[in-house]
Protein backbone atom coordinates (compact mmCIF):
# COMPACT_ATOMS: atom_id res chain seq x y z
CA UNK A 1 0.00 0.00 0.00
CA UNK A 2 2.88 2.35 0.65
CA UNK A 3 3.77 1.97 -3.02
CA UNK A 4 0.26 2.93 -4.02
CA UNK A 5 0.10 5.96 -1.76
CA UNK A 6 3.48 7.21 -2.95
CA UNK A 7 1.97 7.21 -6.46
CA UNK A 8 -1.13 9.02 -5.20
CA UNK A 9 1.16 11.58 -3.59
CA UNK A 10 2.99 12.06 -6.89
CA UNK A 11 -0.33 12.49 -8.72
CA UNK A 12 -1.34 15.14 -6.21
CA UNK A 13 1.98 16.91 -6.82
CA UNK A 14 1.32 16.74 -10.57
CA UNK A 15 -2.16 18.21 -10.16
CA UNK A 16 -1.18 21.03 -7.82
CA UNK A 17 1.88 22.16 -9.78
CA UNK A 18 0.09 23.27 -12.94
CA UNK A 19 -1.95 26.45 -13.11
CA UNK A 20 -4.82 24.92 -15.10
CA UNK A 21 -5.87 23.00 -11.97
CA UNK A 22 -6.25 26.14 -9.90
CA UNK A 23 -7.88 28.05 -12.74
CA UNK A 24 -10.50 25.43 -13.43
CA UNK A 25 -11.27 24.94 -9.74
CA UNK A 26 -11.51 28.69 -9.17
CA UNK A 27 -13.81 29.09 -12.16
CA UNK A 28 -16.01 26.24 -10.91
CA UNK A 29 -16.30 27.89 -7.49
CA UNK A 30 -17.01 31.35 -8.89
CA UNK A 31 -19.60 30.01 -11.34
CA UNK A 32 -21.43 27.89 -8.79
CA UNK A 33 -21.48 30.33 -5.88
CA UNK A 34 -21.65 33.48 -8.02
CA UNK A 35 -24.60 32.32 -10.08
CA UNK A 36 -26.26 31.08 -6.89
CA UNK A 37 -26.09 34.56 -5.35
CA UNK A 38 -27.44 36.23 -8.51
CA UNK A 39 -30.15 33.62 -8.93
CA UNK A 40 -31.22 34.00 -5.29
CA UNK A 41 -31.35 37.79 -5.52
CA UNK A 42 -33.21 37.66 -8.83
CA UNK A 43 -35.80 35.19 -7.59
CA UNK A 44 -36.31 37.07 -4.33
CA UNK A 45 -37.81 39.90 -6.44
CA UNK A 46 -40.18 37.66 -8.39
CA UNK A 47 -40.75 34.96 -5.81
CA UNK A 48 -44.50 34.71 -6.50
CA UNK A 49 -43.91 33.55 -10.07
CA UNK A 50 -41.04 31.14 -9.25
CA UNK A 51 -41.50 27.50 -10.27
CA UNK A 52 -40.12 24.97 -7.76
CA UNK A 53 -38.95 25.43 -4.20
CA UNK A 54 -36.41 27.73 -2.63
CA UNK A 55 -34.24 24.74 -1.79
CA UNK A 56 -34.34 23.34 -5.31
CA UNK A 57 -33.24 26.64 -6.83
CA UNK A 58 -29.80 26.21 -5.27
CA UNK A 59 -28.91 23.33 -7.61
CA UNK A 60 -29.23 25.08 -10.98
CA UNK A 61 -25.90 26.93 -10.60
CA UNK A 62 -24.17 23.56 -10.19
CA UNK A 63 -25.35 22.48 -13.63
CA UNK A 64 -23.41 25.40 -15.12
CA UNK A 65 -20.43 25.28 -12.76
CA UNK A 66 -19.83 21.57 -13.35
CA UNK A 67 -18.44 22.45 -16.78
CA UNK A 68 -15.31 23.86 -15.13
CA UNK A 69 -15.00 20.70 -13.06
CA UNK A 70 -15.29 18.66 -16.25
CA UNK A 71 -12.48 20.75 -17.74
CA UNK A 72 -10.36 19.98 -14.67
CA UNK A 73 -11.04 16.23 -14.94
CA UNK A 74 -10.24 16.18 -18.65
CA UNK A 75 -7.04 18.24 -18.34
CA UNK A 76 -5.75 16.02 -15.53
CA UNK A 77 -5.35 13.21 -18.07
CA UNK A 78 -5.36 14.79 -21.51
CA UNK A 79 -2.30 16.96 -20.78
CA UNK A 80 -0.38 13.76 -19.99
CA UNK A 81 -0.94 12.73 -23.58
CA UNK A 82 -0.69 16.12 -25.30
CA UNK A 83 2.61 16.96 -23.56
CA UNK A 84 4.08 13.43 -23.66
CA UNK A 85 4.35 13.30 -19.85
CA UNK A 86 2.47 9.98 -20.02
CA UNK A 87 5.69 8.25 -21.07
CA UNK A 88 7.49 9.52 -17.98
CA UNK A 89 4.47 8.57 -15.86
CA UNK A 90 4.26 5.01 -17.16
CA UNK A 91 8.04 4.52 -17.06
CA UNK A 92 7.88 5.53 -13.38
CA UNK A 93 4.73 3.51 -12.66
CA UNK A 94 4.66 0.65 -15.16
CA UNK A 95 1.69 -1.07 -13.52
CA UNK A 96 -1.17 0.49 -15.43
CA UNK A 97 -3.78 -0.36 -12.84
CA UNK A 98 -1.81 1.36 -10.07
CA UNK A 99 -1.26 4.42 -12.26
CA UNK A 100 -4.93 4.71 -13.19
CA UNK A 101 -6.21 4.02 -9.67
CA UNK A 102 -3.89 6.66 -8.22
CA UNK A 103 -5.01 9.15 -10.84
CA UNK A 104 -8.70 8.39 -10.24
CA UNK A 105 -8.30 8.64 -6.46
CA UNK A 106 -6.51 11.97 -6.80
CA UNK A 107 -9.20 13.30 -9.15
CA UNK A 108 -11.91 12.09 -6.78
CA UNK A 109 -10.16 13.64 -3.79
CA UNK A 110 -9.74 17.05 -5.35
CA UNK A 111 -13.17 17.01 -6.98
CA UNK A 112 -14.71 15.79 -3.72
CA UNK A 113 -13.35 18.72 -1.72
CA UNK A 114 -14.43 21.15 -4.43
CA UNK A 115 -17.86 19.51 -4.67
CA UNK A 116 -18.47 20.01 -0.95
CA UNK A 117 -17.39 23.64 -1.21
CA UNK A 118 -19.54 24.47 -4.24
CA UNK A 119 -22.57 22.38 -3.29
CA UNK A 120 -22.91 23.80 0.20
CA UNK A 121 -21.65 27.15 -1.04
CA UNK A 122 -24.26 27.36 -3.79
CA UNK A 123 -27.02 26.31 -1.40
CA UNK A 124 -26.14 28.85 1.26
CA UNK A 125 -25.53 31.59 -1.34
CA UNK A 126 -28.91 30.99 -2.97
CA UNK A 127 -30.74 31.07 0.34
CA UNK A 128 -28.86 34.24 1.30
CA UNK A 129 -29.95 35.81 -1.99
CA UNK A 130 -33.56 34.75 -1.45
CA UNK A 131 -33.53 36.51 1.92
CA UNK A 132 -36.85 36.05 3.71
CA UNK A 133 -37.90 33.38 1.17
CA UNK A 134 -34.80 31.30 1.81
CA UNK A 135 -34.74 27.96 3.59
CA UNK A 136 -32.14 25.97 5.54
CA UNK A 137 -30.36 22.63 5.40
CA UNK A 138 -32.75 21.47 8.14
CA UNK A 139 -35.67 21.31 5.72
CA UNK A 140 -36.58 17.67 4.98
CA UNK A 141 -34.69 16.18 2.03
CA UNK A 142 -32.41 19.18 1.57
CA UNK A 143 -29.27 17.78 3.18
CA UNK A 144 -29.67 14.54 1.22
CA UNK A 145 -29.95 16.51 -2.03
CA UNK A 146 -26.88 18.62 -1.23
CA UNK A 147 -24.88 15.49 -0.40
CA UNK A 148 -26.26 13.98 -3.61
CA UNK A 149 -24.83 16.97 -5.47
CA UNK A 150 -21.44 16.43 -3.81
CA UNK A 151 -21.43 12.77 -4.83
CA UNK A 152 -22.62 13.55 -8.36
CA UNK A 153 -19.97 16.23 -9.03
CA UNK A 154 -17.20 14.00 -7.67
CA UNK A 155 -18.26 11.04 -9.76
CA UNK A 156 -18.73 13.23 -12.83
CA UNK A 157 -15.10 14.34 -12.54
CA UNK A 158 -13.83 10.76 -12.31
CA UNK A 159 -16.11 9.78 -15.18
CA UNK A 160 -14.69 12.41 -17.54
CA UNK A 161 -11.17 11.53 -16.39
CA UNK A 162 -11.83 7.98 -17.57
CA UNK A 163 -13.30 9.20 -20.86
CA UNK A 164 -10.28 11.46 -21.45
CA UNK A 165 -7.94 8.50 -20.85
CA UNK A 166 -9.65 6.65 -23.68
CA UNK A 167 -9.78 9.67 -26.01
CA UNK A 168 -6.29 11.03 -25.11
CA UNK A 169 -7.15 14.49 -26.45
CA UNK A 170 -8.24 17.67 -24.69
CA UNK A 171 -10.21 18.97 -27.66
CA UNK A 172 -11.94 15.69 -28.38
CA UNK A 173 -12.81 15.04 -24.72
CA UNK A 174 -14.22 18.51 -24.09
CA UNK A 175 -15.81 18.53 -27.53
CA UNK A 176 -17.83 15.48 -26.57
CA UNK A 177 -18.46 16.08 -22.86
CA UNK A 178 -19.57 19.70 -22.94
CA UNK A 179 -22.22 19.35 -25.67
CA UNK A 180 -23.52 16.22 -23.95
CA UNK A 181 -23.83 18.07 -20.66
CA UNK A 182 -25.36 21.22 -22.13
CA UNK A 183 -27.53 19.93 -24.96
CA UNK A 184 -28.75 17.07 -22.90
CA UNK A 185 -29.71 19.02 -19.81
CA UNK A 186 -31.17 21.96 -21.58
CA UNK A 187 -32.86 20.43 -24.58
CA UNK A 188 -32.61 16.90 -25.84
CA UNK A 189 -33.36 15.19 -22.55
CA UNK A 190 -36.77 16.78 -22.26
CA UNK A 191 -38.00 15.40 -25.59
CA UNK A 192 -40.55 12.75 -24.59
CA UNK A 193 -39.63 10.42 -27.43
CA UNK A 194 -36.03 9.90 -26.29
CA UNK A 195 -36.55 10.58 -22.60
CA UNK A 196 -36.71 6.86 -21.70
CA UNK A 197 -33.11 6.56 -22.91
CA UNK A 198 -31.62 9.96 -22.12
CA UNK A 199 -32.71 9.82 -18.49
CA UNK A 200 -29.86 7.36 -17.90
CA UNK A 201 -27.17 9.79 -19.05
CA UNK A 202 -24.83 10.96 -16.28
CA UNK A 203 -26.07 14.53 -15.96
CA UNK A 204 -29.69 13.33 -15.85
CA UNK A 205 -28.85 10.86 -13.11
CA UNK A 206 -27.14 13.76 -11.34
CA UNK A 207 -30.31 15.83 -11.61
CA UNK A 208 -32.24 13.04 -9.88
CA UNK A 209 -29.63 12.91 -7.11
CA UNK A 210 -30.10 16.66 -6.54
CA UNK A 211 -33.86 16.50 -6.58
CA UNK A 212 -35.88 17.26 -3.47
CA UNK A 213 -39.41 15.97 -3.11
CA UNK A 214 -41.42 13.15 -4.57
CA UNK A 215 -39.59 10.58 -6.70
CA UNK A 216 -40.29 10.37 -10.41
CA UNK A 217 -39.55 14.03 -11.00
CA UNK A 218 -36.20 15.79 -11.19
CA UNK A 219 -35.05 19.33 -11.52
CA UNK A 220 -34.83 18.66 -15.27
CA UNK A 221 -37.90 16.52 -15.96
CA UNK A 222 -39.38 13.20 -14.95
CA UNK A 223 -37.47 9.99 -14.33
CA UNK A 224 -38.19 6.31 -13.79
CA UNK A 225 -35.85 6.05 -10.80
CA UNK A 226 -35.19 7.82 -7.51
CA UNK A 227 -31.98 9.23 -5.99
CA UNK A 228 -30.73 5.80 -4.91
CA UNK A 229 -31.15 4.41 -8.41
CA UNK A 230 -29.52 7.52 -9.85
CA UNK A 231 -26.53 7.01 -7.58
CA UNK A 232 -26.12 3.46 -8.85
CA UNK A 233 -26.43 4.65 -12.44
CA UNK A 234 -23.60 7.12 -11.80
CA UNK A 235 -21.50 4.37 -10.21
CA UNK A 236 -22.06 2.32 -13.35
CA UNK A 237 -20.97 5.21 -15.59
CA UNK A 238 -17.81 5.74 -13.54
CA UNK A 239 -17.04 2.02 -13.53
CA UNK A 240 -17.56 1.81 -17.30
CA UNK A 241 -15.31 4.84 -17.94
CA UNK A 242 -12.56 3.50 -15.69
CA UNK A 243 -12.79 0.03 -17.23
CA UNK A 244 -12.45 1.58 -20.69
CA UNK A 245 -9.54 3.67 -19.44
CA UNK A 246 -7.84 0.60 -17.99
CA UNK A 247 -8.15 -1.37 -21.20
CA UNK A 248 -6.90 1.62 -23.18
CA UNK A 249 -3.88 2.36 -21.01
CA UNK A 250 -3.00 -1.33 -20.79
CA UNK A 251 -3.35 -2.31 -24.42
CA UNK A 252 -2.38 0.78 -26.37
CA UNK A 253 1.15 2.10 -26.82
CA UNK A 254 1.89 5.19 -24.75
CA UNK B 1 22.14 -5.35 -18.34
CA UNK B 2 19.53 -5.15 -21.09
CA UNK B 3 18.64 -8.30 -23.03
CA UNK B 4 16.66 -7.88 -26.22
CA UNK B 5 15.32 -11.15 -27.60
CA UNK B 6 13.63 -11.44 -30.99
CA UNK B 7 12.02 -8.05 -30.52
CA UNK B 8 9.50 -7.14 -33.22
CA UNK B 9 7.12 -4.21 -33.56
CA UNK B 10 4.58 -3.99 -36.33
CA UNK B 11 2.49 -0.89 -37.06
CA UNK B 12 -0.15 -2.04 -39.50
CA UNK B 13 1.82 -3.34 -42.47
CA UNK B 14 5.07 -1.64 -41.50
CA UNK B 15 7.69 -3.51 -39.55
CA UNK B 16 9.36 -0.87 -37.38
CA UNK B 17 11.48 -3.37 -35.50
CA UNK B 18 12.19 -6.74 -37.05
CA UNK B 19 13.44 -9.60 -34.92
CA UNK B 20 16.10 -7.65 -33.00
CA UNK B 21 18.32 -9.55 -30.58
CA UNK B 22 21.26 -8.10 -28.70
CA UNK B 23 22.58 -7.60 -25.19
CA UNK B 24 23.74 -4.34 -23.65
CA UNK B 25 26.47 -5.10 -21.12
CA UNK B 26 27.28 -3.07 -18.02
CA UNK B 27 30.50 -1.15 -17.60
CA UNK B 28 30.73 0.38 -21.04
CA UNK B 29 28.89 2.85 -23.24
CA UNK B 30 26.95 1.03 -25.93
CA UNK B 31 25.99 3.15 -28.92
CA UNK B 32 22.68 2.41 -30.60
CA UNK B 33 23.18 3.58 -34.12
CA UNK B 34 20.90 3.82 -37.10
CA UNK B 35 19.49 6.39 -39.51
CA UNK B 36 16.34 8.28 -38.58
CA UNK B 37 13.38 5.92 -38.72
CA UNK B 38 15.50 2.81 -38.20
CA UNK B 39 13.50 1.82 -35.11
CA UNK B 40 15.81 3.07 -32.34
CA UNK B 41 13.18 5.03 -30.41
CA UNK B 42 10.60 2.27 -30.83
CA UNK B 43 13.09 -0.22 -29.41
CA UNK B 44 13.83 2.04 -26.45
CA UNK B 45 10.13 2.51 -25.74
CA UNK B 46 9.70 -1.26 -25.73
CA UNK B 47 12.59 -1.61 -23.26
CA UNK B 48 10.61 0.64 -20.91
CA UNK B 49 7.37 -1.21 -21.48
CA UNK B 50 5.75 1.84 -23.06
CA UNK B 51 5.07 0.13 -26.39
CA UNK B 52 3.96 -3.49 -26.52
CA UNK B 53 6.17 -5.70 -28.68
CA UNK B 54 4.39 -7.59 -31.47
CA UNK B 55 6.79 -10.42 -30.70
CA UNK B 56 9.87 -11.05 -28.58
CA UNK B 57 10.74 -9.54 -25.24
CA UNK B 58 13.15 -7.32 -23.36
CA UNK B 59 14.63 -8.08 -19.96
CA UNK B 60 16.23 -5.47 -17.75
CA UNK B 61 18.43 -7.02 -15.07
CA UNK B 62 16.77 -10.32 -15.94
CA UNK B 63 13.16 -9.16 -15.57
CA UNK B 64 10.56 -7.50 -17.78
CA UNK B 65 10.41 -3.77 -17.05
CA UNK B 66 6.81 -3.89 -15.84
CA UNK B 67 7.80 -6.29 -13.05
CA UNK B 68 10.41 -3.99 -11.53
CA UNK B 69 9.46 -2.39 -8.22
CA UNK B 70 10.45 1.27 -8.12
CA UNK B 71 11.80 1.02 -11.70
CA UNK B 72 13.39 4.49 -11.64
CA UNK B 73 15.86 3.21 -9.06
CA UNK B 74 17.01 0.58 -11.57
CA UNK B 75 16.49 2.17 -14.97
CA UNK B 76 16.78 5.83 -15.93
CA UNK B 77 15.73 6.99 -19.36
CA UNK B 78 15.79 10.10 -21.48
CA UNK B 79 13.31 9.72 -24.32
CA UNK B 80 11.99 12.84 -26.02
CA UNK B 81 13.26 15.87 -24.14
CA UNK B 82 10.14 17.87 -24.96
CA UNK B 83 7.86 15.36 -23.26
CA UNK B 84 7.37 17.47 -20.15
CA UNK B 85 4.33 19.54 -19.15
CA UNK B 86 5.37 23.09 -20.06
CA UNK B 87 3.40 24.60 -17.20
CA UNK B 88 5.34 22.78 -14.50
CA UNK B 89 8.68 23.90 -13.11
CA UNK B 90 11.79 21.75 -13.51
CA UNK B 91 11.82 21.20 -9.73
CA UNK B 92 8.21 20.05 -9.60
CA UNK B 93 8.67 17.78 -12.61
CA UNK B 94 11.49 15.96 -10.82
CA UNK B 95 9.64 16.09 -7.50
CA UNK B 96 6.63 14.07 -8.70
CA UNK B 97 8.93 11.64 -10.48
CA UNK B 98 10.88 11.12 -7.24
CA UNK B 99 7.67 10.61 -5.26
CA UNK B 100 6.41 7.85 -7.56
CA UNK B 101 9.44 5.71 -6.75
CA UNK B 102 10.03 6.85 -3.15
CA UNK B 103 13.31 8.47 -4.10
CA UNK B 104 14.52 10.94 -1.40
CA UNK B 105 13.55 14.50 -2.31
CA UNK B 106 17.18 15.53 -1.71
CA UNK B 107 18.04 13.76 -4.99
CA UNK B 108 16.02 16.37 -6.90
CA UNK B 109 18.40 19.14 -5.84
CA UNK B 110 21.43 16.93 -6.47
CA UNK B 111 20.55 16.05 -10.06
CA UNK B 112 19.52 19.62 -10.86
CA UNK B 113 22.96 20.69 -9.65
CA UNK B 114 24.62 17.92 -11.66
CA UNK B 115 23.04 19.02 -14.95
CA UNK B 116 23.45 22.73 -14.21
CA UNK B 117 19.79 23.72 -13.92
CA UNK B 118 19.76 24.84 -10.28
CA UNK B 119 19.42 28.52 -11.22
CA UNK B 120 16.26 27.91 -13.25
CA UNK B 121 14.68 25.13 -11.21
CA UNK B 122 11.62 27.20 -10.27
CA UNK B 123 11.05 28.40 -13.84
CA UNK B 124 8.33 26.81 -15.90
CA UNK B 125 9.68 24.38 -18.47
CA UNK B 126 7.71 26.16 -21.22
CA UNK B 127 10.49 28.77 -21.45
CA UNK B 128 13.35 26.26 -21.66
CA UNK B 129 15.54 25.90 -24.74
CA UNK B 130 15.90 22.46 -26.29
CA UNK B 131 19.29 22.13 -24.62
CA UNK B 132 17.83 22.94 -21.18
CA UNK B 133 15.02 20.44 -21.80
CA UNK B 134 17.65 17.88 -22.71
CA UNK B 135 19.47 18.56 -19.43
CA UNK B 136 16.21 18.22 -17.50
CA UNK B 137 15.60 14.88 -19.23
CA UNK B 138 19.10 13.75 -18.24
CA UNK B 139 18.42 14.86 -14.65
CA UNK B 140 15.24 12.78 -14.66
CA UNK B 141 17.18 9.77 -15.90
CA UNK B 142 19.78 10.15 -13.13
CA UNK B 143 17.18 10.81 -10.39
CA UNK B 144 16.93 7.27 -9.02
CA UNK B 145 20.69 6.65 -9.25
CA UNK B 146 19.94 3.69 -11.55
CA UNK B 147 22.31 0.99 -12.73
CA UNK B 148 20.85 1.00 -16.23
CA UNK B 149 20.60 4.18 -18.29
CA UNK B 150 19.00 4.79 -21.68
CA UNK B 151 19.44 7.99 -23.63
CA UNK B 152 17.61 8.56 -26.90
CA UNK B 153 19.51 11.08 -29.05
CA UNK B 154 20.82 13.01 -26.00
CA UNK B 155 23.11 15.24 -28.06
CA UNK B 156 20.19 16.94 -29.85
CA UNK B 157 19.97 20.60 -28.93
CA UNK B 158 23.07 20.65 -26.74
CA UNK B 159 25.66 23.33 -27.39
CA UNK B 160 29.29 22.26 -28.01
CA UNK B 161 30.12 22.68 -24.33
CA UNK B 162 27.10 20.57 -23.43
CA UNK B 163 28.13 17.86 -25.85
CA UNK B 164 31.56 17.56 -24.26
CA UNK B 165 29.94 17.53 -20.81
CA UNK B 166 27.57 14.76 -21.91
CA UNK B 167 30.37 12.60 -23.35
CA UNK B 168 32.25 12.81 -20.07
CA UNK B 169 29.10 12.05 -18.11
CA UNK B 170 28.28 8.97 -20.20
CA UNK B 171 31.81 7.63 -19.86
CA UNK B 172 31.80 8.30 -16.10
CA UNK B 173 28.51 6.47 -15.68
CA UNK B 174 29.85 3.47 -17.58
CA UNK B 175 33.09 3.68 -15.60
CA UNK B 176 31.04 3.28 -12.40
CA UNK B 177 29.90 -0.08 -13.76
CA UNK B 178 26.51 1.02 -15.04
CA UNK B 179 24.86 -0.12 -18.24
CA UNK B 180 24.75 2.88 -20.59
CA UNK B 181 22.78 2.62 -23.83
CA UNK B 182 22.84 5.72 -26.05
CA UNK B 183 21.11 6.12 -29.39
CA UNK B 184 22.29 8.42 -32.14
CA UNK B 185 22.03 8.83 -35.87
CA UNK B 186 25.53 10.37 -35.89
CA UNK B 187 28.31 7.84 -36.27
CA UNK B 188 30.98 10.44 -35.52
CA UNK B 189 29.43 11.20 -32.14
CA UNK B 190 29.27 7.52 -31.23
CA UNK B 191 32.89 7.02 -32.28
CA UNK B 192 33.86 9.54 -29.60
CA UNK B 193 31.62 8.23 -26.86
CA UNK B 194 30.87 4.55 -27.27
CA UNK B 195 33.02 1.47 -26.93
CA UNK B 196 30.48 -0.93 -28.28
CA UNK B 197 27.99 -0.48 -31.11
CA UNK B 198 24.61 -1.93 -31.94
CA UNK B 199 23.78 -0.81 -35.47
CA UNK B 200 20.30 -1.17 -36.93
CA UNK B 201 18.71 -0.25 -40.25
CA UNK B 202 15.02 -0.65 -41.07
CA UNK B 203 14.47 -2.32 -37.74
CA UNK B 204 17.03 -5.04 -38.34
CA UNK B 205 20.31 -5.71 -36.61
CA UNK B 206 23.23 -4.82 -38.90
CA UNK B 207 26.12 -5.03 -36.46
CA UNK B 208 26.78 -5.78 -32.81
CA UNK B 209 30.48 -5.13 -32.38
CA UNK B 210 33.12 -2.88 -30.88
CA UNK B 211 33.62 0.57 -32.35
CA UNK B 212 37.17 -0.31 -33.47
CA UNK B 213 36.02 -3.43 -35.21
CA UNK B 214 33.17 -1.62 -36.89
CA UNK B 215 35.52 1.00 -38.31
CA UNK B 216 38.02 -1.58 -39.53
CA UNK B 217 35.33 -3.64 -41.21
CA UNK B 218 33.41 -0.85 -42.80
CA UNK B 219 35.68 2.01 -43.74
CA UNK B 220 36.98 1.71 -47.28
CA UNK B 221 40.27 3.37 -48.19
CA UNK B 222 41.63 4.51 -51.56
CA UNK B 223 44.52 6.50 -52.98
CA UNK B 224 43.60 10.00 -54.03
CA UNK B 225 45.58 11.29 -57.02
CA UNK B 226 45.41 14.70 -58.65
CA UNK B 227 46.92 14.96 -62.11
CA UNK B 228 46.75 17.32 -65.13
CA UNK B 229 46.55 14.28 -67.40
CA UNK B 230 43.90 11.96 -66.00
CA UNK B 231 43.40 10.05 -69.24
CA UNK B 232 47.00 8.82 -69.31
CA UNK B 233 47.02 7.92 -65.64
CA UNK B 234 43.86 5.91 -66.15
CA UNK B 235 45.36 3.90 -68.98
CA UNK B 236 48.58 3.22 -67.01
CA UNK B 237 46.65 2.07 -63.94
CA UNK B 238 44.16 0.09 -66.03
CA UNK B 239 47.06 -1.81 -67.62
CA UNK B 240 48.07 -2.87 -64.08
CA UNK B 241 44.53 -3.99 -63.33
CA UNK B 242 43.87 -1.18 -60.85
CA UNK B 243 40.38 0.31 -60.77
CA UNK B 244 40.32 4.11 -61.05
CA UNK B 245 37.25 6.27 -60.51
CA UNK B 246 36.55 10.02 -60.65
CA UNK B 247 36.36 11.88 -57.38
CA UNK B 248 33.71 14.53 -57.30
CA UNK B 249 35.27 16.67 -54.65
CA UNK B 250 35.74 19.88 -56.63
CA UNK B 251 39.53 19.61 -56.92
CA UNK B 252 41.19 21.41 -59.79
CA UNK B 253 42.42 19.24 -62.59
CA UNK B 254 41.42 15.64 -62.41
CA UNK B 255 41.06 14.13 -58.95
CA UNK B 256 41.00 10.37 -59.21
CA UNK B 257 40.60 7.52 -56.75
CA UNK B 258 42.68 4.39 -57.21
CA UNK B 259 41.16 1.39 -55.44
CA UNK B 260 42.74 -1.76 -54.10
CA UNK B 261 46.22 -0.28 -54.08
CA UNK B 262 48.34 1.36 -51.39
CA UNK B 263 50.00 4.77 -51.74
CA UNK B 264 53.46 3.28 -52.15
CA UNK B 265 52.53 1.10 -55.12
CA UNK B 266 50.58 3.96 -56.69
CA UNK B 267 53.51 6.37 -56.47
CA UNK B 268 55.94 3.79 -57.85
CA UNK B 269 53.68 3.36 -60.87
CA UNK B 270 53.48 7.12 -61.32
CA UNK B 271 57.27 7.43 -61.22
CA UNK B 272 57.89 4.49 -63.52
CA UNK B 273 55.70 6.04 -66.22
CA UNK B 274 56.89 9.62 -65.74
CA UNK B 275 53.42 10.91 -64.92
CA UNK B 276 52.92 14.37 -63.47
CA UNK B 277 50.90 14.40 -60.28
CA UNK B 278 50.06 17.26 -57.94
CA UNK B 279 49.00 15.16 -55.05
CA UNK B 280 49.00 11.57 -54.05
CA UNK B 281 47.89 10.15 -50.74
CA UNK B 282 45.85 7.61 -48.85
CA UNK B 283 42.28 8.56 -47.95
CA UNK B 284 40.37 6.77 -45.24
CA UNK B 285 36.61 6.91 -45.82
CA UNK B 286 35.05 8.63 -42.83
CA UNK B 287 33.03 6.76 -40.27
CA UNK B 288 29.96 8.60 -41.39
CA UNK B 289 30.48 7.26 -44.92
CA UNK B 290 31.03 3.76 -43.57
CA UNK B 291 27.81 4.01 -41.62
CA UNK B 292 25.84 5.42 -44.53
CA UNK B 293 27.18 2.72 -46.81
CA UNK B 294 26.27 -0.01 -44.38
CA UNK B 295 22.75 1.22 -43.72
CA UNK B 296 22.18 1.97 -47.40
CA UNK B 297 23.12 -1.61 -48.19
CA UNK B 298 20.52 -2.75 -45.70
CA UNK B 299 17.91 -0.61 -47.38
CA UNK B 300 18.74 -1.98 -50.83
CA UNK B 301 18.71 -5.49 -49.48
CA UNK B 302 15.25 -4.98 -48.07
CA UNK B 303 13.92 -3.39 -51.24
CA UNK B 304 15.35 -6.15 -53.35
CA UNK B 305 13.42 -8.79 -51.43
Amino acid sequence: MTVFFSVVRAEWTKARTVRSTWWSLAVATVLCVGIAVLLGLQMADSYDRMVGSSAQLAFYPLLIGQIALVVFGVLLVSTEYTTGTIRASLAAVPRRGVFLAAKALTAAGIAGVLAVVVSFGAFLATQWGLGEHGTTLAEPGVLRAVLGACAYLTMMCVFVMGVATVLRSTALSLGIMIPVLFLNSQGLASLPAIRPVTQYLPDQAGAVMMHIGEPGRTILGHSDFGPGGAFLIMVAWVAAALAGAYVSVRRRDA
Amino acid sequence: MIEVEGLTKRYGRTLAVDGLSFTVEPGRVTGFLGPNGAGKSTTMRMVLGLDRPSAGRVLVDGRPYAELTDPLRRVGALLEARAVHGGRSAYHHLLWLAQTNRIPVSRVGEVLEQVGLTAVKRKRVKGFSLGMNQRLGIAAALLGDPGVLLFDEPVNGLDPEGIVWLRTLLKDLAGQGRTVFVSSHLMSEMALTAEHLVVIGRGRLLADTTVERFIADNSRSFVRITTPDPARLRSVFAAEGIQVTDLEDGAEGGALAAHGVDARRASELVAAHGLVVHEIGLRQASLEEAFVRMTAAAVEFREGM
